[in-house]
């Protein structure tokens, strides 16, 4: 894998720790595989790294416009980040429109990489730049190199009898092959990628072509004073794959069906940025995975309901406005009490929102979002490859409680990947459940009967006995039902026993999981992070950096956000300032100033990103004025 | 669950413990009944048996019969119980569903149930009220019904539940009433007897807010006059001693004529089997009110795969091409790299 590095030993490149990269272009410019292809090269050469595709709702917005730009940032590292980097230190931009689009994100004096080609009067126009950038003063604060990208992709294509416009499209892998250049990055890997991903023979040399000529380029030109080599990280030893937090979930879900000696079934109707999770599972008909993709958001959840009254492991994925469409299947799954898995991939709502957005303002209505007294847990992932462990953790409550559950993702998880040091499988917990098979109560006369509402003393849970099971036929249903019998019954009494028993059941949960766990100066904090879900990795570089600053900073970061591990008020007393950094209006900082009485204060953000670093840790310094 | 052995099961068997809480003189008595009585026919065990409803009056109907059963939400039942058969195809799974419950609130999965073919026998109540409610006009009432909703008369065109099954490529499509034991037993055992979805529209008499909704066509004194009772293979005729048919005229509109007036030769033969849906349509609509000649029995029973038999072949080509699936490969299937 060295082999390029050696071959350009002429100009020896300087070795730095980390670099953010942002590719930008427009829709159809293939942005989101070229950084991808970036990723994957670095993440076999041995960075650690972190990734943040950004991409327009429209499926085709017009080409050269503001709204059709697609990006990619990915963070490389030579050490452990969590990360895409807050502002990139190199932007690729294909057309006028990224540069109006992702300027503003660069660093000062950062490398502005242009595709000066497509500085034409037309594309600066319907980008609407009234001068062009590149002619006038605007760009004096960026190291600017402009490379006519389009035209050095057609002369290289030109000897293989590729059209003019057919070359056109290779040109990202002309920007991959010179950035592969620029960041040492080893060419075998890609041109083998290349050779299997492409079927047209044609496309396959013009792509291959073109990124060979790209790097070429980088070599030969004399306007980049340096190269760089970002070395591979110390990462813990073993075997890695690069994973999207999609992925994970879907593999979670297959890993939960096999711990659990159960087969999946999937009712999925779809919606971004879920829908991956659907494309993933459906390959995986092998694991005994059965997907549906149902008729509209409540369809899909009532079959995972029917399922899972059949003794399947089911589950429905969505992002928030199917969670809505959802409420009240998932307020009968609480009533039934059978196990159920709803995922919320959150997007910037309400109502259509932002759908290629991140956000986190799903969690009140996956705590709430139910008529009647209807708890249920949830939970969510906090990076993308946590998304795995956190599909198997909600199946594991799920079949245990006999309850649904709600698993919160994003988008920004979902969509962005990390490097994931594989588990190993015959390490991972069982967690079948047995179904129900005898009578469970004996009358005063001495028969027997099965009463499908009484409990298990401990985990309150109620026997999960599935059709074709002989003598233990019942019936269940979202009226009422009479405590241990089942049947209907409407007394005040017995209701308040059952809201009282659902709720206990629930709350019970926060005993079969982990405590709290404050990090970083545990005894000593002047201010307390509480963080969930995808907050992690901002929180994770925000407490390193102020804490290598010399602030006293410690951080609890919650996956169970409800029900809470019952030390959590007890932990956050113990420090004289808590805050909460939500990708909402505070919704989690309210639970915990009702819950415990403290005084937290939220750190919000809704504008579809994530948190930077440098916002988090602005906020903490804030914190401690 | 063994395939050799015929359960044996009487009425009792399939009856639960539950009192029966519909108003006195429902029709719902009398489907429960015909349903109970044919299930020890079916030779099919309670156990393998589940029965699955929406909400509504008759989406109580789970509750009475002694199998697995579920009283789900409004609408919903068609979704739910699509879950249940293509998880488990080896299951027996019904659907009790409603008027409101099937052509309103829950329309679209009634539908795409049918579309897809699951092998579901769904029994749609239909009284043209809303009952549980307390009587409001429903997707299949008249227009100019007078309900609590519609002091001044519904102005809804309704819903011909018989077309919308077939608009939706039904494989099984039939017609039975509550007052005929024997005729809605035969009906309901085609039904079950047909592999994918089976819809069977049963007029059903809603005493307390739609009473004689159907009195003009299913009552004793008028029966044999007013209903056509469609049978396979034969000549589409009824009346005393069937002097009335039906024929298909040059235009292609179906007439209800005296045969005595065209000629035995002229009438119509039933064929349930032909691919084509036209006609079984146009036989479904043949009347346009309730107090016109009505067609019953069976207008479409065709073969297509079954839903839930297609998903789970395909898991079962794809294990035996792939083998069964092996965690810590899928794992590393995009790729990985050593960190020493
Ligand atoms: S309201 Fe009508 S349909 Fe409902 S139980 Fe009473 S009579 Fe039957």
């Amino acid at each position: 894998m060295t082999d390029t590095v050696e071959r350009s030993a002429g100009r020896e490149p300087e070795t730095i720790t980390r670099v953010v990269v942002r590719f930008a272009g427009d829709s159809g410019d293939g942005m989101q595989l070229t950084g991808d292809r970036f990723t994957s090269v670095s993440a076999a050469f041995g960075n650690d790294l972190s990734t943040l595709p950004e991409y327009p709702a429209e499926i085709r917005a017009p080409a050269g416009t503001v709204n059709g730009v697609s990006s990619f940032q990915v963070q490389i590292s030579d050490h452990d980040i969590t990360t895409p980097g807050d502002a990139p230190s190199v932007l690729i931009a294909m057309n006028p429109a990224a540069l109006k689009a992702d300027l503003n994100r660069l660093e000062p004096h950062g490398l502005l990489i242009v595709n000066s080609d497509a500085f034409t009067e037309r594309d600066l126009a319907k980008a609407g730049y009234a001068s062009n950038p590149l002619a006038d003063e605007s760009l004096a604060g960026y190291r600017v190199v402009e490379v006519p990208m389009t035209s050095l992709t057609q002369k290289a294509t030109e000897p293989l009898g590729v059209k003019p416009r057919d070359a056109e499209r290779s040109k990202n892998f002309f920007a991959l092959g010179l950035v592969s250049w620029l960041y040492s990055r080893p060419t075998e890997p890609t041109l083998e990628w290349i050779s299997t991903r492409f079927k047209d023979d044609l496309v396959r040399v013009s792509n291959a072509t073109a990124f060979t000529a790209g790097f070429n380029f980088g070599e030969t030109t004399e306007q980049f004073e340096h190269r760089f080599v970002v070395l591979p990280a110390k990462l813990p030893p073993g075997e890695y794959t690069n994973i999207s937090g999609n992925v994970a979930l879907a593999w979670g879900l297959v890993a939960a069906g096999q711990l659990a000696k159960l087969p999946i079934f999937l009712g999925s109707y779809p919606i971004t940025p879920a829908s991956d999770i659907l494309h993933e599972l459906s390959k995986h008909k092998h694991f005994g995975v059965r997907t549906v993709q149902a008729e509209d958001e409540i369809a899909a959840v009532g079959m995972a309901l029917g399922a899972a009254f059949a003794g399947h492991l089911g589950v429905t994925t969505t992002s928030g406005p199917g969670v809505a469409l959802k409420s009240e299947t998932t307020s009968l799954a609480v009533s039934l009490e059978l196990p159920l898995l709803i995922i919320d991939v959150q997007r910037g709502g309400p109502s259509t929102g932002l759908p290629t957005k991140t956000e986190a303002a799903d969690l009140n209505i996956a705590i709430y979002g139910r008529h009647g007294e209807a708890p249920l847990p949830v939970i969510a992932a906090y990076s993308p490859a946590n998304c795995f462990d956190a599909a198997i953790e909600a199946a594991r409550i799920a079949l245990k409680y006999r309850t649904p559950v709600i698993l919160l993702s994003d988008g920004y998880i979902a969509n962005g990947s990390e490097p994931w040091l594989l588990p190993d499988v015959a390490s991972l917990p069982d967690i079948s459940v047995p179904f129900a098979t005898e009578m469970n109560h004996t009358n005063d006369d001495g028969t027997t009967e099965f009463w499908p509402y009484l409990r298990d003393p401990e985990t309150l849970a109620r026997p999960w006995a599935i059709p074709g099971t002989p003598h233990l036929m019942h019936r269940v249903g979202g009226l009422e039902k009479e405590d241990g019998r089942g049947d209907i019954n409407y007394t005040p009494e017995n209701h308040q026993r059952m809201v009282d028993l659902r709720a206990a059941k629930i709350a019970g949960i926060a005993y079969d999981i982990p405590p709290a766990v404050a990090v970083g100066d545990v005894d000593d904090a002047d201010v307390c992070i509480l963080g969930w879900g995808s907050t992690w990795a901002a929180i994770d570089a925000a407490v390193q950096r102020t804490r290598r600053r010399g602030l006293k900073v410690a951080w609890v970061h919650l996956t169970h956000v409800n029900p809470l591990p019952p030390n959590l008020g007890e932990v956050l007393k113990k420090y004289p300032r808590v805050i909460v950094p939500e990708l909402n209006l505070g919704q989690m900082c309210r639970i915990v100033r009702a819950n415990y009485l403290i005084d937290a204060k939220a750190v919000t953000k809704v504008q579809g990103l994530p948190f930077t670093a440098r916002e988090l840790e602005d906020a903490i310094e804030g914190a401690l004025q | 669950m063994s395939d050799t052995i015929v359960p044996v099961t009487t009425k009792k068997d399939w009856t639960s413990d539950q009192e029966v809480r519909w108003c006195p003189g429902c029709g719902d008595y009398g489907i429960l009944l015909a349903v109970q009585q044919l299930m020890p026919e079916l030779g099919i065990a309670p156990e393998n048996t589940v029965f699955i409803s929406g909400i509504g009056c008759s989406s109580r109907f789970p509750y009475y019969m002694n199998t697995y059963g579920m009283h789900g939400i409004h609408g919903r039942a068609p979704a739910i119980a699509t879950g249940l058969a293509v998880a488990r195809p080896d299951l027996d799974v019904w659907v009790i569903t409603g008027d409101g419950d099937g052509l309103s609130i829950g329309g679209n999965h009634l539908i795409h149930a049918l579309r897809r073919n699951v092998n579901l026998t769904i029994l749609l109540f239909n009284n043209r009220i809303y009952g549980l409610t307390k009587g409001q006009y429903s997707p299949t009432s008249e227009i100019g019904k007078v309900t609590k909703s519609t002091p001044f008369g519904s102005v809804d065109p309704p819903f011909n539940p018989l077309s919308v099954a077939l608009g939706a490529e039904a494989s099984f499509v039939a017609r039975t009433h509550d007052l005929d034991r024997k005729h809605m037993m035969d009906i309901f055992r085609q039904a079950h007897a047909h592999r994918g979805s089976s819809f069977v529209e049963i007029f059903q008499n809603c005493n307390v807010f739609n009473d004689g909704a159907f009195d003009d066509v299913t009552s004793r004194q008028v029966r044999e006059e007013m209903m056509i009772d469609l049978r396979d293979g034969q000549p589409i005729r009824f009346g005393a001693g069937g002097h009335k048919g039906v024929v298909m005229g040059t235009d292609g509109q179906l007439r209800i004529v005296e045969v005595a007036d065209v000629g035995e030769d002229a009438i119509l033969v039933h064929d349930a089997h032909r691919d084509d849906p036209g006609l079984a349509f146009a036989l479904a609509r043949l009347s346009h009110d309730d107090h016109s000649a009505t067609t019953f029995g069976v207008f479409r029973d065709v073969d297509r795969p079954d839903y839930g038999m297609a998903v789970g072949r395909q898991l079962a080509e794809t294990s035996s091409k792939k083998g069964p699936g092996d965690l810590a490969t899928l794992l590393r299937s995009n790729g990985t790299w050593a960190v020493v």
